[in-house]
């Protein structure tokens, strides 16, 4: 498709739609958001990409292959979960340290991010895999 | 010592992962799936010992206290069948490393199954019956895409039935749990084994049993719901093949051995004698199917099916011998029947053909294979030195034990035509000489233009024969050394038939 319109709109929707699933994948630790939305709203981002443009330049647009994506979140997540396993706690126990940030102070970082953003990866490589199989159909 | 109740889903899926990173190099994917595989099973392993060693294991996820949240648990029986997926799991990833195309191995083939054998190991493992119906959707996703990957015409039609049903039967399970939690007010097995019991319509508890019993019935491939095997198993690559023959429908029957020891054991004179009833039937609608079948990997299908009927017999009988020996008969043909289709495999790589009709010849030009069908052949329909024998004897001399003669009967006229559906295998595709057109339509079938006259047979390579020949072995040390093996089945059946110590473990003292 090539309407000047979409293609414009594109450019400036794009960035805003990956920065604000990051934001949702992060918000999702205490309210409603999480990984999965988070990679859905990724993924929706370059499929729009993909709508304007075509499935080879979005590809270009992603620099990795999805299946890398894919194996890689779910090692992520599998790490996350094994983390705990060496502290000898059960497999999937949160972990947690504290992060000073200057200026907003203690940060509590744990492993359930680092899962939650292995679910992000994982659902943005199954979903860009789904849809560009079936835009080149 | 819970690290290992983790490690057989862990391990798994790691591989997969690493698999996914290596899309491109299909080698890469064969090696570590090897690898992976190698772990699983020496993992499984350790688990089994622990568990002998040390008594019922269990883990909490995410260290959520017991009934709240999922605990991993491994008996004996479970531990028995994880080894036993990391056995079959192994043999598969070897001998698919000779036989899968490229094709399939470019489209994911080891991911997959990697993520087939997590799905089997967590169904096993898992304490908690939505966590069970989870793992059984892992399980039977990964298994649509391995029996549809390729997209060959036969193998869509077999992928269609196999969704369909499957997909019933795990809408029935999803509906059961539903209403098992509306009337019991948990999810995990050990506090509903407590629970059940204190339900006041007790009519109600039943009706779930009947509701269980039928979903995992279809999974198990009982009568009257195992038309989906016979009809898709014969499909896919063989490497597939085996791997389901060998552990899917076992996963089903674990379910229901599950279920109708810890849950539903209210009404025993009314469940278990339906299951006996459907375990009989189950033997003999197999086998005459089977009977009717001229085609190599059809005949192994419904011998499946045959077979589940015994696995079914000891449920049914409901007494520690009878147990045991279903355990003994799970672990037995496990390992048979995954042998049986992978040597399928080895005379479709020789022939270019599962059609007993064109094979023939077998005997003569590789004698070693024969011997090698043999094994688990016999075994299979019970002669003695080989551990189906023990198998249908333990099986046997509990139905008589308990007084269900016609079980019994049924059981051992059910053998006598297994004996005779072997020996028409045996007849056809090895012993008779081999057949005439063989010279060319056969030949231009395969594709391949080196394709031989008898003179100068294919080679096999070490890939294609070493699994079959371990899994061979391993049937005949069941058989001649059978006594640790069923002193195994029988402390197993034992913690079944008691599950005052799964629930002590799981809800007693927390680790």
């Amino acid at each position: 498709m090539s309407s000047l319109i979409l293609r414009t709109a594109t450019r400036l929707l794009k960035p805003l739609m990956l920065f604000f699933s990051v934001f949702v994948l992060l918000r999702g630790h205490n309210e409603p958001g999480g990984g999965f939305a988070g990679g859905l709203m990724a993924a929706a981002a370059f499929a729009l990409y993909t709508i304007t443009f075509d499935v080879p330049s979005a590809r270009s647009a992603l620099r990795i292959d999805p299946h890398n994506l894919v194996g890689a979140g779910l090692l992520l997540a599998a790490i996350s979960g094994g983390i705990s396993l060496l502290q000898g706690r059960p497999f999937l126990t949160g972990q947690w340290i504290a992060l000073p940030v200057p200026g907003v102070g203690e940060v509590a970082l744990g492993t359930v991010l680092l899962f939650d953003t292995g679910v992000y990866m994982v659902v943005l490589g199954v979903t860009l895999l789904i849809i560009w199989s079936l835009a080149e159909e | 010592m819970n690290v290992l109740l983790v490690l057989p889903i862990l391990i798994p899926l790691v591989t997969a992962a690493v698999s996914l990173l290596a899309w491109r190099r299909p080698r890469w994917q064969r090696w570590l799936g090897i690898g992976g595989a190698a772990a699983l099973l020496a993992a499984s392993l350790a688990l089994l010992e622990s568990v002998r060693n040390g008594g019922i294991q269990t883990a909490q996820m995410g260290d959520w206290p017991a009934p709240f949240g999922i605990t991993l648990v491994a008996d004996l029986f479970s531990a028995i069948m994880v080894v036993m997926a990391g056995l079959v799991g192994f043999a598969v990833v070897v001998y698919s490393t000779a036989t899968v195309d490229h094709r399939r191995e470019s489209f994911g083939y080891y991911p997959l199954l990697h993520i087939l054998l997590m799905g089997v190991c967590g169904a096993f493992l898992t304490g908690d019956i939505f966590n069970l119906y989870v793992w059984f959707e892992v399980m039977l996703i990964a298994s649509f895409v391995l029996l549809a990957l390729g997209g060959e015409r036969e193998q869509l039609e077999g992928a269609f039935k196999y969704v369909t049903l499957n997909l019933m039967s795990s809408a029935l399970f999803l509906a059961a749990v539903g209403i098992l939690y509306g009337v019991a007010g948990t999810l995990n097995m050990a506090d509903l084994a407590r629970k059940l019991p204190q339900v006041e319509q007790s009519g109600l508890v039943t009706t779930l049993a009947m509701l269980f019993l039928v979903a995992f019935g279809i999974k198990a491939a009982a009568f009257p719901l195992f038309f989906w095997l016979p009809a898709s198993y014969h499909t896919p690559p063989v490497a597939v093949s085996a791997l389901f023959a060998g552990l899917l429908t076992k996963v089903g029957v674990y379910a229901l051995i599950r279920v109708f020891t810890l849950l539903f054991t209210q009404e025993v004179s009314y469940t278990h004698t339906l299951i006996l009833a459907v375990a009989g039937l189950t033997m003999v609608t197999g086998v005459l199917g089977a009977m009717a079948q001229n085609e190599f990997r059809r005949i192994l299908s419904f011998h499946i099916v045959s077979q589940i009927g015994y696995m079914l017999m000891g449920l049914g009988l409901f007494t520690v011998a009878g147990l045991a020996g279903s355990i003994f008969y799970i672990m037995h043909h496990i390992i048979v029947k995954t042998n049986l289709f992978l040597i399928s495999g080895v005379a479709n790589h020789f022939r270019g053909t599962y059609q007993l009709k064109e094979l023939g010849g077998l005997y003569r030009a590789y004698p070693g294979l024969a011997v090698l069908f043999l094994i688990p052949a016999l075994s299979l329909a019970g002669v003695p030195p080989l551990s189906g024998f023990f198998a249908k004897l333990g099986l046997l001399q509990a139905g008589l034990a308990t007084g269900q003669y016609a079980i019994v009967a049924t059981a051992l006229g059910v053998s006598l035509l297994t004996l005779i559906s072997m020996t028409k295998i045996w007849a056809e595709a090895f012993w008779k000489p081999a057949a005439a057109p063989s010279v060319d339509p056969p030949a231009a079938g395969t594709g391949t233009p080196q394709d031989p006259s008898q003179h100068d047979p294919p080679k096999g390579s070490l890939a294609l024969f070493a699994p079959v020949v371990v899994l061979a072995v391993l049937t005949l040390t069941m058989g001649l050394v059978a006594e640790p093996f069923v002193g195994l089945a029988i402390q197993a059946a034992h913690q079944l038939m008691n599950p005052a110590g799964y629930i002590e473990a799981v809800l007693g003292g927390r680790p």
